[in-house]
């Protein structure tokens, strides 16, 4: 199993930036740094962040860059083995043993095998990325259980024997920093912390992936979104809260609502708590009537 | 080292000199950092910069510190040009403006202590008096093993009722009746304890509460299975295993000669900070019962205490902040410190006697479920 060494077409981190920007995702310097050394090294990526900031959206792009199916390993508290690696059809087994009646029968066949995501990524490396989603829901066992699996690329099933890849996935893995990961497996990836867009940038994202939301729009939103994101809420608004906001506030003033008053009525779609919109209503409009200006 | 070549010198003593300030850098990610910057050329600094962003993964609350020793060792010898080959110089020169000769908080149980001590430190040895609160402590150890909080294991055990379905043992035994299911096996998740980290504030103004306290401790660490108790005043020493011992008079006797710092100054915000930043101790907060003894009279900057707290509340399962000023029911924090950590906590409740807080540590399971 050798490192990965390049991959085609894609040899400098800028190469894979304008490819990521071809699939509709901007990413920054550092992440597309962090992206293409983790490739070029063949070592998992580790994107932390707050939520929304486009840690999920960046493995969908990277897969769609390579040209590979996404696995997608969504974790969560008591995640284990059989729901991750592998399980045994137990029901078909058993009926394998009832119609093979008395000729011996081989129940440990692959037919009889169930793949999960981690096994599937295994067996077929040069043709999927492997996303493990919000590790830090997972229980530390699994994060122990995966430091395994991250550092060998293999995997034992007592009844077949080991299973190794013939050559390095591609892994990511995302973490909202609910809790702190073990430091172990920070280690042995490629790490980068996605913050949120800057304005510009983050305006030019809505444009691209809102395509009839005009510019001026845009940037009163995301405007107003910075601010937000300035006041201690439950939930900031993430980048996927300003498009909605942009599209729905576009939508409305379309329908007929005024420019300002389609802008505030369609906050729903940005501020989802009750609490924080109860905490935001005094000082709302006058945010909003900044941005919008 | 010697078989470098010298212009590789600098990315092998930056982790070095981070390790000096904190951070925590294997040695597999000095070699990974090594070959990232081989990969990108490097055709400027900025590519060195985020070869090491990436590689030598900063906690993101702490990036501006490594991007200033960042500075420092990158681009403070660029400048210089010849200090190239003496890298060490550098280094001991971070450290001296880092740490300012500050004396080490963290001591695990043997306390080098005397040396660096400074004078506001009261060093004394306190001798305790015979139990009371018998009672109390003999009913808490009985009833401790069935309500401290627990949490489901990553394994699953055999259940006459269970969750799961034995698949695996229910096939097993079907292949020896010839394929014929007589019973369907179950399993269940084990349930294991969460680990209980008792952090108590041995400083002047807990004077009367530190021997109750430590009461408390010998009698929660016979009756659980994870525990880990710590002391802290003007520094952190851990006491776990003078607390294993049986005999109460005995454990508690060990104790006091392993603290020196009785009755002094409290600094809890680099206290615990101190605490987090050995990983070895910071795993033990993980998903863990954290229990704050103190009255959080922080003499230190508040901010420290604070930041202290974010991280310890997003390592653990639960943090309770017991003080004996809560027994009054009107309280409401007053000084700094406390108000600080007050949103950052998930209790804040009383610690002024042995039954308050026994009670408190036996209702914590329940109320997590409310």
């Amino acid at each position: 199993m050798s490192p990965r060494g390049q991959v085609v077409g894609i040899d400098s981190p800028e190469a894979l930036e304008r490819a990521l920007r071809s699939a509709f995702y901007l990413a920054d310097d550092g992440l597309s740094t962090a992206a293409y050394l983790a490739l070029a090294l063949g070592k998992p990526l580790l994107l932390e962040g707050a939520p929304g900031v486009g840690k999920t959206e960046a493995a969908k792009a990277i897969a769609g860059v390579l040209a590979r199916r996404l696995i997608r390993l969504q974790c969560y508290e008591g995640i284990d083995a059989s729901t991750a690696l592998y399980e045994w059809n137990y029901p078909r087994q058993m009926l394998a043993i009832r119609q093979a009646g008395d000729q011996p029968v081989d129940i440990y066949k692959d037919e009889f095998l169930i793949e999960r995501p981690m096994l599937a990524a295994l067996r077929a490396p040069e043709e999927a990325v492997l996303l493990i989603d919000e590790i830090d829901r997972s229980d530390h066992e699994f994060e122990a259980f995966l430091l395994e699996f991250l550092s060998d690329f293999q995997i034992s099933i007592p009844e077949r024997g080991t299973l190794r890849a013939h050559e390095r996935p591609v892994v990511i893995l995302t973490s909202n920093r609910t809790r702190e990961l073990h430091e172990a497996l920070r280690r042995r990836c490629v790490y980068h912390w996605i913050d949120y867009p800057t304005p510009d940038r983050e305006a030019r994202i809505v444009m691209m992936r809102a395509s009839s939301v005009a510019e001026h729009t845009a940037r009163a939103v995301v405007a107003a979104v910075g601010r937000l994101r300035r006041e201690p809420l439950t939930k900031p608004p993430g980048v996927a809260e300003a498009v909605d906001w942009a599209e729905a506030a576009t939508l409305l003033h379309q329908r007929g609502a005024r420019w300002p008053d389609a802008f505030k009525r369609a906050i729903g779609v940005a501020l989802k708590d009750e609490e924080d919109l109860t905490y935001m209503s005094g000082r709302l409009d006058q945010i909003l009537a900044e941005a919008a200006a | 080292m010697s078989v470098l070549p010298r212009a590789a010198q600098p990315f092998v003593t930056f982790p070095a000199l981070l390790r000096a300030n904190g951070f925590a850098v294997a040695p597999e990610q000095t070699a990974t950092f090594l070959e990232a910057v081989g990969l990108l050329g490097p055709r400027s600094i900025a590519d060195i910069r985020r070869a090491a962003h990436a590689t030598l993964a900063p906690p993101p609350d702490r990036r501006a510190a490594f991007d200033a020793l960042f500075g420092v060792h990158f681009l403070g010898e660029m400048e210089e040009g010849e200090a190239l080959g003496e890298p060490d110089d550098e280094t001991v020169r971070v450290q001296e403006e880092r740490a300012g000769g500050a004396e080490p908080l963290v001591s695990d149980e043997v306390n080098e202590a005397g040396k660096d001590a400074t004078a506001v430190e009261a060093l004394s040895v306190r001798r305790f008096g015979p139990a009371s609160d018998h009672e109390v402590l003999r009913r808490f150890a009985r009833a401790a093993p069935a309500h401290l909080p627990r949490r489901p294991g990553y394994r699953r055990m055999r259940a006459r009722r269970g969750e799961y379905f034995d698949t695996r043992r229910t096939l097993r035994e079907a292949v020896r009746n010839d394929g014929d299911v007589m019973t369907l096996r179950r399993l269940k998740r084990r349930l294991r304890q969460r680990r209980i980290l008792l952090l108590i504030d041995v400083s002047g103004s807990m004077k009367e509460r530190t021997e109750q306290h430590l009461r408390i401790a010998h009698a929660l660490a016979h009756a659980v299975e994870r525990i880990e108790v710590f002391t802290f005043g003007t520094r952190l020493t851990r006491v776990t295993r003078a607390m294993r011992l049986k005999n109460r008079d005995m454990a508690l006797a060990a104790t006091s000669s392993i603290v020196s710092d009785w009755d002094g100054g409290t600094r809890i915000g680099e206290a615990l900070q101190a605490f987090l930043s050995v990983p070895r101790f910071a795993g033990y907060s993980r998903g863990a019962v954290v229990l704050i003894l103190s009255d959080g009279l922080e003499r230190g900057d508040p901010a420290a205490m604070r930041e202290a707290v974010t991280r310890l509340s997003r390592l653990a399962w639960r943090v309770s902040w017991l003080t004996p000023l809560a027994a009054d029911p009107n309280f409401t924090p007053q000084t700094e410190g406390l108000k600080a950590i007050l949103p950052l906590v998930d209790d804040l409740a009383d610690g002024s006697s042995v039954a308050a807080v026994c009670a408190h540590v036996l209702a914590l399971e329940s109320k997590r479920a409310a």
